[in-house]
């Protein structure tokens, strides 16, 4: 088959997806396919166009891979893609969107308010905070609402930190979210055609101050996989996850973040990811590889599954 | 959301083997600290071609006469072929050190051309002396800010970094004799103080000459190296030039780093490090283990250019359009940047270093800029331990007046919606405009509020 890797893209998260797709360009090849890698970018249809390709193989990180832009165009173009549907895309780049999604399916997932720019800017929303702050409690977490690698995320310790932390989210978005913060766990389940991994859980190596950017540097995280979970948390971890991705109704692949609370068992999500990292060490390639799916035949089965869809 | 590059190590399973995973076991421990990061991310994006840079520390290099390059090759094909393409001694060729003492013979240093060390560009130098001093663990005195640069260097060889802030005058000696006591206190003596005395990188500011006699004193009384980088000092575009730091010890206590990368081209390589004999011992056998010699070839350009004469000629054409680029920077966040912000006015060199309100997060406010087409450097890539988080540094030199005007213009608007942003989240007022804007910033810039402490 010939397959367009569709990566890269103008998002901050550029580097990461031209490092997965140099991976699946890779396995590809090695299954026989021809793969023919897509900067995306302003000729992006035109190119697909000339490419003519069987199928579209999407490790596009950040807004365009992952707000179901570049699926919807290529729904247009009728070219089959990996991966779930423009609305589910939405829904999941959205963190807003997802929450209010799963808590209406009575789905558990963290306490949030969320406001918009304009909504301080006109509606005097500031004057809102203070009760949202008091509602969640502290310490909570500051979220942007659409961008990806814990990029603009903050904790928030006290009160007087709030203003900075929600200066810093807006510089990501246009929409943010507080988020009361559960002390717990940090697991990933990722599943592939509706069936759930092996956990992966992230465990911080710097004891102390919460830095989100920890879990994106080299060396300050280390990850599990499987995690190290008894057999009831484990299967609860997934069960949620795969209710997550039903809720949202999410196709072919997609990690569920979620957190474990240890004394009470609970597993709450924190957000579902469309367009998951694909580089060998990703989570998701962890994960089925610890399930005894290598990196190639993962790389296969989601062809396979976008070919069919 | 994507988490990259995640090796795990202890939790490894038999079976589960990863590209990353199977180097790790490998790695050396001081590969530990050599980090990416979202940030190393977010500057990469900054290289697209449609967005206005004022990150890079370039100089502007389209300003080198194409004739003069095509005659200097063409030369020295003709004459000096096989030499350029040979090795060369590990110290430099002899022509180019005989420049390298007219270079400093500008700034009033009389050198012995057989006490230079020819190196693979300045950063070379810094590489050299952290090989030759430090064993992990030593403490190295900076400034913060310091350059970003140096920061993965001191790294990579596990020192300690004791960063003093500056002010409008430099390097705070008050806050360095109160480091040097704690850390006596301690038991334990820095190997070196790296000090970019003018024109600091990024600070943009320059070392009174007070300060500069009293930090060589502090040098010789404590028996300490200082390591100068003064890549700049020639690029001064008002005022009176400083004696060096080298000059006034007399290059006893003071390991020197110059390079001909700004005043003319950073893509020769060519930097030069003049050091006391038995440090410069060392530090040449470093350079024959990490490259045997620098460029031949690009030596001979060096030394073909200086004899034709008209270096001096092209660094004043250099000082002429930087001097131009800086006033217009100065302008540009006089005119666009709000009242809450402060910046340095230097006096020379290529960067100024501009702080806002500490609420504002810069490498956050760059992702923001990166969606205006516009970049700059995070403070933080200037200091090992956190701060400089609402600090930014800008480069005049690299692009040209009405990039830099546009640059700011978008920076700019970009804080100003954040200030903004800040006082309708907390019901604070805006500040009101200095009626001596632009003019004295450079009294009031606050370089480092709190106090320095250990990486």
């Amino acid at each position: 088959m010939r397959v367009a890797v569709l990566k890269g893209g103008r998002s901050l998260e550029r580097q990461v997806s031209l490092r997965s797709g140099a991976q699946v360009e890779d396995a590809l090849a090695r299954l026989g396919h021809e793969a023919v890698p897509i900067d995306v970018g302003a000729s992006f249809v035109r190119r697909v166009r000339e490419v003519e390709p069987d199928v579209a193989f999407i490790v596009l990180h950040g807004t365009d891979g992952e707000d179901g832009s570049v699926q919807e165009l290529l729904d247009v173009m009728g070219i089959p893609y990996t991966g779930s549907r423009p609305a589910a895309c939405r829904r999941c780049w959205n963190k807003i969107d997802a929450k209010l999604e799963m808590r209406r399916a009575g789905l558990p997932t963290p306490d949030f308010a969320w406001f918009s720019r304009t909504a301080f800017a006109e509606l005097g929303a500031g004057d809102a905070l203070d009760a949202a702050a008091e509602r969640l409690g502290m310490p909570l977490v500051v979220k942007p609402a659409r961008q990806g690698s814990s990029l603009g995320v903050r904790f928030v310790a006290a009160p007087a930190e709030l203003p900075g932390a929600l200066v810093s989210a807006f510089a990501y978005d246009s929409s943010v979210l507080l988020e009361t913060f559960v002390a717990g766990r940090e697991l990933a389940v990722s599943i592939v055609d509706g069936e759930p991994l092996p956990v992966v859980e992230a465990i911080p190596l710097d004891a102390g101050a919460y830095d989100f950017e920890a879990r994106y540097e080299i060396g300050r995280t280390r990850f599990e996989c499987p995690a190290d979970l008894d057999l009831a948390d484990a299967a609860r971890a997934r069960d949620v996850a795969l209710k997550a991705w039903q809720t949202l109704d999410c196709e072919g692949l997609a990690r569920v973040d979620l957190l474990l609370d240890p004394a009470a068992g609970d597993v709450t999500v924190l957000e579902v990811n469309v367009v998951p990292g694909m580089t060998e060490t990703s989570l998701l390639p962890q994960a089925a590889d610890a399930a005894g799916i290598p990196f190639d035949a993962l790389v296969g089965r989601l062809l396979a599954s976008a070919a069919n869809s | 959301m994507t988490i990259d590059e995640t090796p795990s190590s202890a939790g490894s399973r038999p079976g589960t083997r990863h590209e990353l995973e199977r180097y790790a076991e490998l790695f050396a421990s001081r590969t530990q600290v050599m980090k990416s990061s979202a940030m190393r991310d977010l500057m990469a994006i900054t290289a697209r071609p449609e967005v206005i840079s004022l990150a890079g520390g370039l100089p502007d290099t389209s300003t080198f006469p194409r004739e003069t390059f095509d005659a200097l090759m063409g030369d020295i094909g003709r004459r000096e072929l096989a030499r350029a393409l040979q090795y060369g001694p590990t110290e430099g060729i002899g022509e180019v050190q005989a420049c390298i003492t007219e270079v400093m013979a500008a700034e009033g240093m009389r050198v012995a051309p057989e006490d230079v060390l020819v190196t693979t560009g300045g950063q070379q130098v810094i590489d050299l002396v952290c090989k030759t001093l430090i064993d992990p663990g030593d403490v190295i005195i900076a400034e913060a800010p310091t350059y970003p640069g140096a920061v993965p260097v001191f790294s990579s060889y596990q020192a300690e970094v004791v960063q003093i802030e500056l002010d409008a005058d430099g390097m705070r000696i008050d806050v360095l004799e109160a480091e040097l006591a704690r850390l006596d206190a301690e038991g334990r003596r820095p190997k070196f103080i790296y000090v970019i005395p003018s024109f600091q990188n990024p600070a943009g500011v320059t070392l009174a000459v007070d300060r500069r006699r009293r930090l060589v004193q502090i040098a010789r009384e404590r028996e300490l190296l200082i390591l100068e980088d003064n890549p700049y000092g020639l690029l001064r575009y008002e005022g009176r030039p400083h004696p060096t730091l080298w000059a006034l010890d007399d290059g006893e206590y003071v390991i020197y780093l110059g390079t001909f990368s700004k005043i003319l081209s950073p893509g020769l390589r060519v930097g030069w490090t003049v050091a006391p004999r038995p440090v410069l011992e060392k530090m040449n056998l470093g350079k024959q283990a990490a490259d045997l010699c620098s460029s031949t070839l690009t030596q001979v350009f060096v030394s073909s250019f200086f004899a034709a004469g008209g270096w001096q000629a092209y660094l004043a054409s250099l000082i002429t359009l930087y001097r131009g680029r800086r006033d217009v920077m100065m302008e540009a966040l006089a005119e666009h940047f709000p009242p809450e912000a402060t910046w340095t006015r230097p006096e020379g060199g290529l960067f100024v270093w501009a702080t806002l309100p500490d609420y504002i997060d810069t490498t956050d406010l760059l992702a923001r800029a990166l969606r205006e087409n516009v970049a700059f450097v995070p403070g933080r890539a200037a200091y090992l331990d956190g701060r400089g988080g609402s600090s930014l540094r800008l480069n005049f030199s690299g692009v040209d007046e009405t990039a830099i005007r546009e640059g700011v213009r978008r920076i700019g608007e970009v804080v100003r919606e954040q200030v903004s942003l800040y006082s309708t989240l907390t019901g604070a007022v805006p500040a009101p405009v200095p009626a001596d804007r632009g003019a004295a910033a450079a009294d009031v810039v606050d370089l480092g509020a709190r106090r320095a402490q250990s990486a």
